[in-house]
């Protein structure tokens, strides 16, 4: 007997793609070079909100090595708008989006003009010599401001700076009680207002286009996560037919949803690769990219809590402004709308209501970024929960037991009308408070609060959950997004035995290589070596809807779970006709196929071969083992956890540390456990950040002052502690891997552990909440602030506590 | 970004550096490790006509004892200075600060010399070299000549090098057998000081013998904190002592606000981080 292989889905196997993509000898688009090759370098305006009232372009026309200098006017009639794919309601207001500014610039970043030259250098050097008179109007920043009453407007012609007002009320969608009726009859309601400051996705690998125009397809290396849908859109927007555009994301180095996009840039390219008859690259600088990429999160939330006296919620009410920026882009309007099935999060109550206005303010445009609405969410309602439980004097952990679902009572249809497949709170969080020393821990604060230590405690608690998987294309066809959920995968069993995977997935870090050849390798029987992933081209993998929203193995693995399935089906077909027995009697396991009770076997390898030289089919049997499946799932995934944060704050700074973070997460079945830790320490790091570090600030004039890595603060190892990560596993019963997704789940869960901690380290100075992120300055501030308002100690000189958030969080 | 296209030359000799840099005139920007001045170049934050590349004169790199006092070659990396035995044993509050400057990535390349010519208010080295009253050899086209730290930083990024003059290196007092400590406030590993704090001092039997405090980003140029020396001298290296010595930490300064921190905030800060700087310093 030989040893039984090993499964490959569950092994910690390193990333086969790692060794080109850490060294950056690969074809990122930058990295691509064709003959006859020209460089574009945009011009951007400096300010928020002007009309153009000249553009003079000669002298840098005259420059040497230009070829081309165009403006928004010159291509004004082929540019077109960049699509919204995600009108939420029927009457939502969206402006022309144009490439590049026609007339006027709405914020500050927006492409005014765009030279082509030889070099990049000389593209560059050519964009100081375009002269761009401005008149400047009015400037919309503050979101409260902008939908008040004879506010300026973004774009006047809209006649308003609300773009649309979006609604999920329990009591009208029948799955639960009245919100005011719940209001009413509790006895504890808690409003808080959060903040959900702007945030700047900064992945790794700047954006880069580069348009090949001289074959009969166009074709479009683009670092970017959608190459299926950014085919589609540039045909759409350009009305070049889909079967003359060929996009391809080669290796990408990073997205976090911030690749998740049609960009002006691409569209720009585009648009003068073609003029021009040839090739054209635009690569943006880092600091071209934190102004123009489009940005995350923005919103401000109100959130009403009620509940009885025991803890037993009964109602929660968001009411969300969302800032848009100054265009819908592909997503934008559904970002917010993506948190209105998640604030209910883990617990039961009887009643909710959700009313999100999304806004228009002169900003850089907000669109997905790792999360996209549930970040949102999670905070919301895990602070809530922390504040409740602050309030009714109870363990924030017990409060939360008292609330959720229990395992038992899975499938749970939630009060927001979703279906929770599976769950087990209870054990992700015994295993977090075990791995934690919660009891401990709770100790020293109560020692550190009664010596009055100057280094305060808290502990702060996020179980989350969330949706992912995206998505059921009923589901989005009801929120009236415009392209379904489904992913496509092909398997080619090529004469050699080797295996070429193609997937409409579109890694872009994530490992998609290695963890789809585990999959395959178990599928089929054959080597993981022998699997090789195709992805990103649509030439090759035409079929597609690429990877965002954690759904590419929950949703594209099941699709090649499928396609795995029909390449075996199709080869004991044929091995029932090489063996001669009947198809019944054919055992498939290991690679093997076998006729049963015998010792008569051939191999996968074998039968790949035999169906390509075709020498010997059976009846009706086309000359092929390869096959394909598309999946659409039933219901999305729901993984969840529990996240246990202490952090030490310096009350004489303000300076937060993290002591400790413990990670439970539930993301169901793993195929990769060292990728799955991978994406749990990276989106704990984001999430962290939020809390602590990252802000995109804008001064009053709408200039972004947080430009550079100098002033948008990210986080390095230094800065975070070691964390503790380990999972429990409820397998997803709504597809065959038992899989929920894992690529956002860190980031979800780990912001509200930080604030709530924070929080916990300083209420007892008369602290309810501290803006993020959470700079020593603001806590500080807190502190004092709250000190001074209960007549306590306060040994600080009285007097103006300056502008900045003085009132910190003070209650 | 790109640069500004501009001219480069790498002269193999302080002299040949000096004639380059006079005969380019004002336009002219000296390049030492490039850590500060290429950002402002790819940001076309400036456009200088010349570069003049300092990174392959001998003279300028190195550490050598004196006698009284060491000398740093102004073209020294951060990561020499750090490890240097002399400057740990005769100057250790230079090698704590700059063990604080970035990441190690950036000490490989940065230079001594370039970061104090840069004078960057919340640079980190300036506030240890005026406290301990480093004294700063420059060459022009007329000859060498000294400034002392109080005189070298005169505003925001600007020192009392003249046009045509250049940093030669650093002669740095023995301080052998002194403490020191230099208390970074920042919010991530590798960004500027919000507010810091170098502190030296000499204690002999419990009691403060000779005491130097220099303060980061507090003004436009570093501060000497001499009402603080005054309060330690003399005193024993008691809590209290400490703590009403750093209450005069904010005399003399002068601090902006910005998103990190406003004024009032900095000079809170000030104080609590002179006395932490102080006290690990008199430990």
């Amino acid at each position: 007997m030989t040893a039984v292989a090993e499964p490959e889905v569950g092994r910690a196997r390193r990333r086969k793609e790692d060794a080109r993509l850490i060294t950056g000898r690969t074809r990122w688009t930058d990295n691509l070079t064709l003959p006859g090759m020209l460089h574009m370098a945009l011009l951007r305006s400096p300010v928020a909100h002007a009309r153009i009232t000249s553009i003079d372009a000669d002298a840098a026309r005259k420059m040497p090595g230009v070829l081309a200098v165009v403006t928004g006017a010159d291509i004004a009639e082929e540019q077109g708008s960049l699509p919204c794919a995600w009108p939420i309601t029927e009457d939502m207001k969206a402006p022309e989006a144009p490439a590049m500014a026609v007339g006027e610039v709405n914020f500050a970043g927006e492409v005014v003009a765009a030279v082509v030259a030889r070099s990049a250098a000389e593209a560059v050097d050519a964009l100081e010599a375009i002269d761009v008179e401005y008149d400047e109007l009015p400037v919309v920043l503050d979101m409260t401001e902008a939908i008040a009453d004879g506010a300026d407007l973004v774009h006047p012609d809209l006649g308003t700076n609300k773009s649309a007002t979006w609604v999920y009320d329990s009591a009208e969608a029948g799955s639960g009680g009245a919100i005011d009726d719940a209001i009413a009859q509790a006895d504890v309601v808690l409003e808080r207002t959060f903040r959900q400051q702007r945030l700047i996705p900064a992945f790794m690998e700047p954006r880069s286009v580069l348009v090949d125009p001289t074959g009969e397809q166009i074709t479009v290396w683009s670092a970017t996560q959608i190459p299926h849908i950014l085919k589609w859109m540039i045909s759409a927007v350009t009305g070049v037919p889909e079967t003359k555009v060929r996009v391809i994301a080669p290796d990408v180095g990073g997205g976090f949803g911030g690749k998740l996009q049609v960009t002006p840039e691409e569209i720009i390219t585009f648009l003068l690769a073609r003029k021009l008859g040839k090739p054209v690259k635009w690569t943006e600088s880092r600091s071209e990219s934190m102004q123009s990429a489009h940005h995350g999160r923005d919103q401000i939330q109100k959130i009403t809590l009620a509940a009885s006296s025991d803890g037993t919620l009964k109602g929660l009410k968001v009411e969300l402004l969302a800032d848009m920026g100054a265009y819908l882009r592909l997503v934008s309007p559904g970002v917010p709308i993506l948190g209105a099935f998640m604030f209910n999060a883990i617990y039961k109550m009887d009643a909710y209501r959700f009313e999100c206005t999304n806004v228009f303010t002169n900003k850089t445009p907000t669109d997905a970024y790792r999360g996209a609405g549930r970040p949102e969410a999670t905070f919301g309602i895990e602070r809530m929960m922390d504040e409740l439980a602050a309030e009714l004097g109870r363990d924030p952990i017990e409060l939360r037991q008292q609330n959720w679902i229990k395992h038992e009572e899975f499938p749970f249809t939630t009060v927001a009308g979703l279906t929770y497949d599976s769950g087990n709170y209870e054990a992700a969080t015994a295993k977090a408070l075990e791995l934690f020393g919660y009891d401990a821990l709770r100790q020293e604060q109560r020692e550190r609060r009664e010596r009055g230590d100057k280094v305060q405690l808290g502990i702060g608690v996020s179980t989350y959950t969330e949706m992912c998987g995206l998505a059921p294309s009923r589901v989005l066809g009801a929120l009236r997004y415009a392209a379904g959920g489904w992913e496509h995968a092909s398997i080619r069993m090529l004469p050699t035995g080797k295996v070429e995977v193609i997937t409409g997935t579109s890694p872009h870090g994530q490992g998609h290589e290695t963890a789809w050849s585990q999959i395959v390798a178990d599928r089929l029987g054959v080597p993981f070596e022998d699997v090789e992933v195709l992805h990103g081209d649509t030439q090759s993998s035409h079929k597609g809807m690429d990877s965002y929203g954690s759904r590419s193995l929950a949703v594209g693995g099941t699709a090649l779970v499928m396609a795995a399935d029909r390449v075996v089906e199709k080869a004991r077909k044929l091995a029932a006709h090489m063996l001669e027995c009947s198809e019944d009697d054919v055992e498939f396991s290991g690679g093997k196929l076998k006729v049963r009770g015998t010792d008569k076997s051939t191999d996968i390898q074998s039968v790949a071969l035999h169906a390509h030289v075709a020498h010997d089919l059976p009846d009706g049997m086309e000359a092929s083992l390869d096959s394909e499946a598309t999946f659409d799932p039933e219901n999305f995934s729901f993984p969840h956890g529990t996240h246990l944060c202490a952090v030490e704050v310096d009350t004489e700074t303000g300076q937060t540390k993290i002591r400790s973070y413990v990670s439970v997460d539930d993301v169901g079945v793993v195929v990769n456990p060292l990728i799955v830790e991978g994406q749990v320490h990276g989106g704990l790091a984001q999430g962290i950040a939020q809390a602590l570090f990252e802000e995109a600030v804008h001064d009053e004039s709408g200039t972004l002052t947080t430009g550079t890595f100098a002033d948008y603060l990210l986080p390095s190892a230094a800065d975070l502690p070691s964390f503790t990560t380990d999972r429990t596993e409820t397998p997803a019963t709504t597809n065959p891997l038992g899989a929920k997704g894992v690529g956002e789940a860190g980031t979800i869960a780990s912001t509200p552990a930080v604030v709530n901690a924070i929080v916990d380290a300083v209420r007892h100075y008369g602290v309810n909440d501290i803006e993020m992120p959470c700079t020593p300055m603001r806590v500080w501030k807190a502190i004092h602030t709250g000190e001074r308002a209960a007549g306590g100690p306060g040994d600080e000189a009285g007097g103006g506590l300056g502008s900045i958030d003085a009132s910190g969080g003070a209650q | 970004m790109i640069p500004a296209a501009f001219d480069y030359v790498v002269p193999a000799s302080v002299d040949d550096a000096v004639r380059e840099l006079h005969d380019a005139g004002e336009d002219a920007k000296v390049l030492a490790g490039g850590q500060s001045l290429l950002p402002v170049l790819r940001m076309r934050l400036a456009a200088p006509s010349k570069i003049i590349d300092i990174g392959r004169i001998p003279e300028l790199k190195g550490i050598r004892d004196e006698g009284d006092h060491l000398v740093i070659g102004a073209a020294t990396p951060h990561h020499e200075v750090q490890k240097n035995q002399l400057v740990r044993d005769h100057a250790l509050l230079i090698a704590l600060a700059t063990e604080t400057v970035a990441d190690p990535q950036v000490r490989h390349l940065g230079t001594f010399g370039g970061a104090l010519a840069h004078a960057d208010p919340a640079g980190d080295l300036l506030a240890p070299a005026l406290a301990l009253d480093a004294v700063f050899v420059v060459a022009g086209m007329d000859g060498r000549h000294e400034i002392p730290a109080s005189e070298f930083f005169v505003d925001y990024f600007t020192t009392a090098l003249r046009p045509g003059e250049l940093l030669l290196e650093v002669k740095v007092p023995k301080y052998t057998g002194w403490r020191a400590h230099y208390e970074k406030f920042n919010r991530v590993a590798q960004a500027w000081s919000i507010c810091g704090v170098a502190a030296a001092c000499r204690v002999d039997g419990g009691t403060i013998a000779e005491a130097r405090v220099g303060l980061t980003n507090m003004s436009s140029v570093p501060v000497r904190a001499r009402a603080v020396e005054q309060a330690l001298v003399g005193q024993q290296a008691t809590a209290e002592v400490i703590k009403a010595a750093a209450s005069h930490a904010v005399d003399g300064t002068l601090p902006t606000s910005d998103g990190n921190a406003d004024a009032e905030y900095r000079e809170h800060l000030a104080k609590v981080l002179t006395e932490r700087a102080v006290t690990a310093a008199c430990s």
